[in-house]
């Protein structure tokens, strides 16, 4: 009866007999619930956890204690964050667009969810496997960019305005590398579907799995992702819409209380949601390692490497600088983006031609060659040499 | 005519309108882009995913951030002192000479009779496959003319940079 097939599957057996109780007429909606609310309760847990490990490990990178009085080692810290945001008083600027003001919270949050729509958490654990899955994914996240602009521009303040300038000058220029280098999965999968583009990557050779970072430009590409995917959830080294020693918190600065939550609560929703495409994309989503590996259930798979993302994006906030604005700009348009183009190249060559070495070889050679190249061009006379300032002096 | 589709008409209606009427101007964006949503929603209701994923993609993601950046880097978003625009009158003739035709195009070209075929189901694949194909040159000359326009605009950057020094 226990077996690991069971295991694997327990939530989709355990909603099967939860529709068993619900009359026929109101099945299609108990469906929904029953598929929704646990995604509604598993990833603000995960943030709550999240902003635990993020400020215990930066505090290790630091040589400090992080956040230790709450709770057995300061687990509960997030608890207490919590009670104080809801009683906080929540301030509205008197000259502010009241009801611009209001919704860009909201906005933020509905479009941070429903992102999680798409995404597979687990084997047969999806909520809506649609057609299109990928194109709804960034369609729905490009909206996150409009909350900003309202929280920025609503707020009548000139720290908020100018942060959510950079926010959105920032956002457009690193979607395109965003999209362009999830373009070469589509192409390797041959389909919008993202629970199709996990099937394709959950079969073995042998003991190793299918996954499109075990390719050129699948490695390629997910350092591409990776890499718009910080600057998309405003992450260091690519903190300037919210550089706190600069303009001090960016768009969100005129907002208190529960409100400042919600920001900061789409903010780590929207980080998760695109670490889970990567996954989804590149690194094979609930699917294990390896063959032998495949008795563990898959959405402990899943949240694993969802973690072990999240990891690393605490590493690099507390290892690299902030970037200056001119460095931000020329990465995302004299790098990145000609090399997610290369890539898609690199990609249709590795389609056409026959499999074995020589295909390694030659993918391999286009893309380390682009990647020497473009960065030498972006070295030059650009980033080491004696600075002058035009203003400072 | 289900409760959905006279909900998201209501909801694009009222979008536009208001991006017509407000004086904000950001509220005018805001509003124009509740429309556009609406619009897509609705597509999204008879079946065409495809597109209306695309209509959120390129007009909210897009469009409106462009408008919006817009007004951000040109002007403040105050209304102006004079509402009564000149060209009132000769543009609510269009507006109307053109709904005109629409209006007469629409109901000469269908019969309101519910349409017993089953609704053709265009997936992304399909669609793919037409644009590949079929209209493989509409889409490069589309594409020519979009890289035209990106030099232009590279180029009049440029030329502004050059005047500085």
């Amino acid at each position: 009866m226990i077996s690991a097939q069971n295991i694997d599957q327990i939530f989709v057996i355990l909603k099967h007999w939860l529709l068993g109780y619900v009359p026929a007429l109101l099945q299609p909606i108990a469906s929904a619930i029953i598929s929704v609310v646990p995604v509604l309760i598993a990833f603000p847990l995960l943030f709550a956890i999240t902003t635990v490990l993020e400020r215990k490990g930066l505090g290790r990178m630091q040589n400090r204690y992080g956040p230790n009085r709450a709770g057995p080692f300061g687990f509960l810290q997030p608890m207490a964050d919590g009670i104080k945001s809801l009683t906080k008083e929540d301030i509205i600027p008197r000259s502010a667009d009241h009801l611009v003001h209001f919704m860009a919270p909201v906005l933020i949050v509905i479009a941070s969810f429903l992102v999680y729509a798409v995404l597979p958490i687990g084997r047969n654990m999806v909520i809506t496997n649609l057609n299109a899955g990928v194109l709804f994914f960034f369609a729905v996240g490009s909206m996150v960019e409009l909350s900003v602009f309202m929280a920025g521009w609503s707020s009548r303040s000139k720290y908020s305005l100018l942060g959510a300038m950079r926010a959105i000058a920032q956002m457009i220029s690193y979607e395109v590398p965003l999209v362009l280098a999830s373009i070469v999965v589509i192409m390797a999968a041959g389909s919008l579907s993202t629970v199709t583009i996990v099937n394709l990557q959950a079969t073995y050779t042998g003991i190793w799995p299918h996954w499109y970072i075990f390719t050129p430009w699948g490695l390629i590409g997910f350092v591409i992702f990776m890499i718009a995917a910080t600057a998309e959830s405003n992450r260091c080294p690519f903190d300037l819409p919210e550089g706190e020693s600069e303009i001090i918190a960016g768009y969100y600065i005129e907002y208190s209380g529960f409100k400042f939550a919600l920001f900061f609560l789409g903010e780590y929703l929207g980080m998760f949601a695109t670490s889970a495409m990567a996954i989804t994309l590149f690194l094979g989503g609930w699917a294990a390692p390896f063959s032998f590996l495949t008795f563990i259930p898959s959405y402990v798979w899943f949240f694993g490497k969802l973690l072990a993302l999240i990891v690393g994006f605490i590493w690099i906030r507390g290892t690299l600088p902030r970037l200056r604005m001119d460095q931000l700009m020329n990465f995302a348009w004299k790098f990145m983006l000609p090399l997610s183009l290369i890539n898609i190249f690199a990609a249709g060559v590795w389609h056409y031609m026959a499999a074995g070495p020589i295909r390694w070889l030659v993918v391999g050679f286009i893309v380390i060659i682009s990647c020497i190249l473009l960065s030498r061009g972006l070295r030059r006379d650009k980033w080491f040499h004696v600075r002058t300032y035009r203003y400072a002096s | 005519m289900t409760i959905t589709f006279l909900f998201l008409a209501a909801i694009t209606i009222i979008g536009t309108a208001a991006a017509m009427t407000l004086r904000n101007l950001v509220h005018c964006v805001l509003s124009l882009t509740l429309g556009l949503v609406g619009l897509a929603l609705l597509y999204i209701d008879l079946g065409a995913q495809f597109v209306g994923f695309t209509q959120v993609l390129v007009y909210v993601g897009a469009v409106a951030i462009l408008a919006v950046f817009a007004i951000m880097m040109t002007r403040s978003a105050e209304p102006s002192e004079n509402t009564s625009s000149p060209f009132r009158v000769s543009g609510a003739l269009i507006a109307l000479a053109v709904f005109a035709v629409l209006a007469w195009a629409i109901f000469s070209g269908t019969n309101f009779l519910p349409t017993s075929a089953p609704q053709p189901e265009a997936s992304v694949n399909q669609i793919g496959i037409a644009l590949m194909h079929q209209y493989v040159l509409p889409l490069e000359v589309i594409g020519v003319l979009l890289t035209a326009a990106l030099v232009g605009a590279a180029v009049i950057a440029m030329d502004e940079v050059r005047r500085a020094r």
